[in-house]
């Protein structure tokens, strides 16, 4: 087991580099992020050489590259522009836990920025998962259960919808029902953008009263997907012949649907939920701008529409570097759950 | 076969009077029988109808037409889905815009099957190291959340492209952007399952018949093998329209995809939920048309999957 996971985390070196030299590439070469500096009388094209120099960017794309992955305190730079080397880089590169600092917010490093943020974006998606994990089990193994039912082709009709719906339909939808017109109604609403009112603070309660919104929108769409899922992997598994033999010991109902039918229809549920966790923190940059939510994924669009690329990068990252960590994690769900299953 | 025996207990058999039913016939008559998705079929039809239709009521230049003393205007005669933040003429634009939102579905569609086949075809049928290198870098494209790599692309090109002037008609550049980043980023499910299935038909023997015949590769590919792969693709391409509909609403909706004074469904709604108190109907009309047409051809794509299904097509009808 122990070798298995070394072998995988070796594997996803080069498939990480991989990703960071696409991403890397793509962004270097678009827009100029000298241009959106902010710098008010950055005008002369002196000190435009200079700081491109200072920051890399007068080199081939693919030495910057290189400079962004294991940093430039190797090699000599002409910081002044006279045509001698002068001092030796200060960047460290990723490899060293450097992402650079933030071109937009002076001063600031890029991962700091993002640490800053990532609690935030965490309050939203732990909760978050963990009620879809709960509701999609649920709705997915009742309709299971009474297949054909009235209750299941509801639900199946219903989840259908849901999961058709687009995130942002379902945001705006619910902020405008549940905050805007419940108001005017009079009735007690909830809260529409922010992540707390800053007349009351950041209290505990305010907090949760503004997620709720927003994770019953992230939920919703992933509910419906997931029951979909939940459903047809039990109905498959409890018409096999083990299940049969089980009620035939005479295991109670619980016994045989938990301990037995589930553990095998969560296998694939195991690596459906395993690639799209992740994911979630990109379905957030939507959520996080309807709602306002100071977040990891409107740190992205704020970043990204100003050319930030040090910060744009270093959230990518973070995010491919999750992929491959629940990647790995699901693996080893999976042979936990599925004996059969063997690492070597 | 109940109905077939006489009282005498003789079959009698009345398929031999008429021609058996051909494939896409059985196909017909299984989609058919999926209530929601000939209603998906319906839907899509009045939605192709309203946004090309509406052309012969509305010009496009009406639709780009900005007069900010009517901004934020509530639904009227006049207007009768409202006006947006700089008092362009709601329902003008989702006419227009629709055409923009289902070419897009449809171009970047068949961008996406084009690769995504061509990709799982040639690793499956060549295998070997052009196939794991092929599935190495599918790999590291499933690995790159879609819609943070959608947001750069099109933060990067989006303004990149001169206007282009098609039919008469001026586009932004930045349609032909979207399309291509939408149609490169979400051939990766495809492939794969195309790449699945010519790993198993290129063992059987009508391949290995056709190669003694000195049947070239990309005939064996295209004319042997792909025809036999075909319910998969139909149905992956049916969905892929709903999805690159989806994807465009999502980057435009954070401002970053089709720029404006070309209207699409998704770029209406940009910025519509800072109004979200004072003017619903900014979101209402082009949010509502982008669900009725996603959820239609998911229904769609429903059906066809029942219908195409191989194990149910054997079953008598």
């Amino acid at each position: 087991m122990v070798r298995y996971i070394i072998r995988r985390l070796l594997q996803a070196i080069p498939l990480l580099l991989l990703i960071s030299i696409m991403i890397f590439v793509l962004l270097q070469s678009s827009g100029d992020p000298l241009a959106s500096m902010g710098g008010k009388r950055l005008t002369r094209p002196e000190d435009r050489a200079r700081l491109a120099k200072i920051m890399g960017l007068d080199q081939p794309i693919y030495m910057q590259y290189i400079y962004w992955l294991v940093g430039n305190d190797w090699v000599q730079i002409d910081v002044d522009n006279d045509g001698t080397l002068d001092t030796y880089g200060t960047r460290k590169g990723v490899i060293r836990g450097d992402f650079g600092f933030s071109l937009l917010s002076r001063g600031k490093l890029a991962l700091d920025l993002i640490l800053e943020r990532l609690p935030n974006t965490m309050v939203l998606m732990i909760p978050a998962e963990i009620i879809i994990l709960f509701f999609s089990l649920v709705v997915g193994i009742y309709s299971a259960l009474r297949q054909y039912s009235l209750t299941d082709q509801v639900i199946t009709t219903a989840s259908f919808i849901g999961y058709s719906m687009p995130i942002f339909f379902v945001a705006l939808a619910s902020m405008y029902i549940f905050a805007v017109n419940f108001r005017k109604w009079g009735l007690p609403y909830l809260p529409t953008v922010g992540m707390f009112d800053p007349k009351v603070g950041k209290t505990f309660s305010q907090v949760a009263i503004h997620m709720i919104l927003p994770i019953f929108s992230m939920s919703l769409v992933s509910i419906s997907g997931y029951s979909r899922f939940v459903r047809s992997q039990m109905l498959e598994v409890i018409s096999q012949d083990y299940i049969r033999t089980a009620y035939a010991k005479g295991l109670s109902e619980r016994m045989v649907l938990i301990g037995h039918a589930l553990k095998n229809a969560a296998i694939p549920f195991v690596t459906l939920v395993g690639i799209d966790i992740p994911f979630l923190l990109g379905g957030a940059v939507i959520t996080e701008t309807i709602f306002g939510w100071p977040g990891m994924g409107r740190l992205f669009i704020d970043h990204l529409t100003r050319y930030d690329t040090p910060v744009v990068m270093g959230i990518l990252m973070l995010i491919s570097l999750a992929v491959v960590f629940f990647q790995l994690l699901t693996d080893i769900v999976y042979g936990w759950l599925d004996p059969r299953i063997r690492y070597n | 076969m109940e109905s077939n025996l006489k009282p005498t207990g003789i079959p009698v058999i009345t398929d031999i009077e008429k021609p058996p039913l051909s494939l896409s016939q059985l196909v017909f008559l299984r989609f058919k029988r999926h209530k929601m998705a000939v209603a998906g079929i319906f839907i899509l039809i009045l939605m192709i109808f309203y946004s090309i239709g509406g052309t012969f009521f509305k010009t496009e230049a009406y639709s780009l037409v900005t007069d900010t003393s009517i901004r934020l205007n509530a639904p009227s005669t006049e207007h009768p889905f409202g006006t947006d933040a700089v008092g362009r003429d709601i329902l003008a634009r989702t006419i227009f815009g629709g055409q923009i939102s289902l070419l897009i579905g449809l171009v970047a569609m068949t961008l996406e099957v084009i690769v995504g086949v061509l990709i799982g075809a040639i690793a499956g049928y060549y295998g070997g190291i052009l196939d794991s290198l092929l599935m190495r870098f599918t790999e590291a494209m499933l690995n790159i959340p879609q819609i943070p790599l959608l947001l750069v692309l099109g933060k990067m090109l989006s303004d990149k492209i001169a206007p282009l002037s098609i039919f008469g008609r001026q586009f932004s550049g930045s349609v032909v952007v979207i399309i291509a980043v939408i149609g490169l980023t979400s051939w990766m499910g495809l492939a794969r399952i195309v790449r699945a299935n010519f790993l198993s038909l290129r063992e059987q023997e009508f391949v290995t018949a056709a190669r003694c015949t000195g049947t070239k590769n990309w005939s064996i590919i295209f004319e042997h093998i792909l025809p036999n792969t075909m319910a998969p693709i139909i149905v992956s391409a049916t969905l892929a329209v709903a999805n690159a509909i989806i994807s465009e609403a999502y980057v435009s909706f954070l401002g970053v995809g089709v720029m404006p004074p070309t209207a699409t469904w998704g770029n209406m709604l940009n910025g519509a939920y800072t109004y979200i108190e004072s003017a619903p109907w900014l979101w209402i009309f082009p949010g509502g048309f982008i669900v009725l047409t996603v959820l239609s051809i998911n229904f769609i794509g429903d059906g066809l999957r029942d219908a195409l299904d191989p194990r149910a097509l054997t079953q008598s009808e």
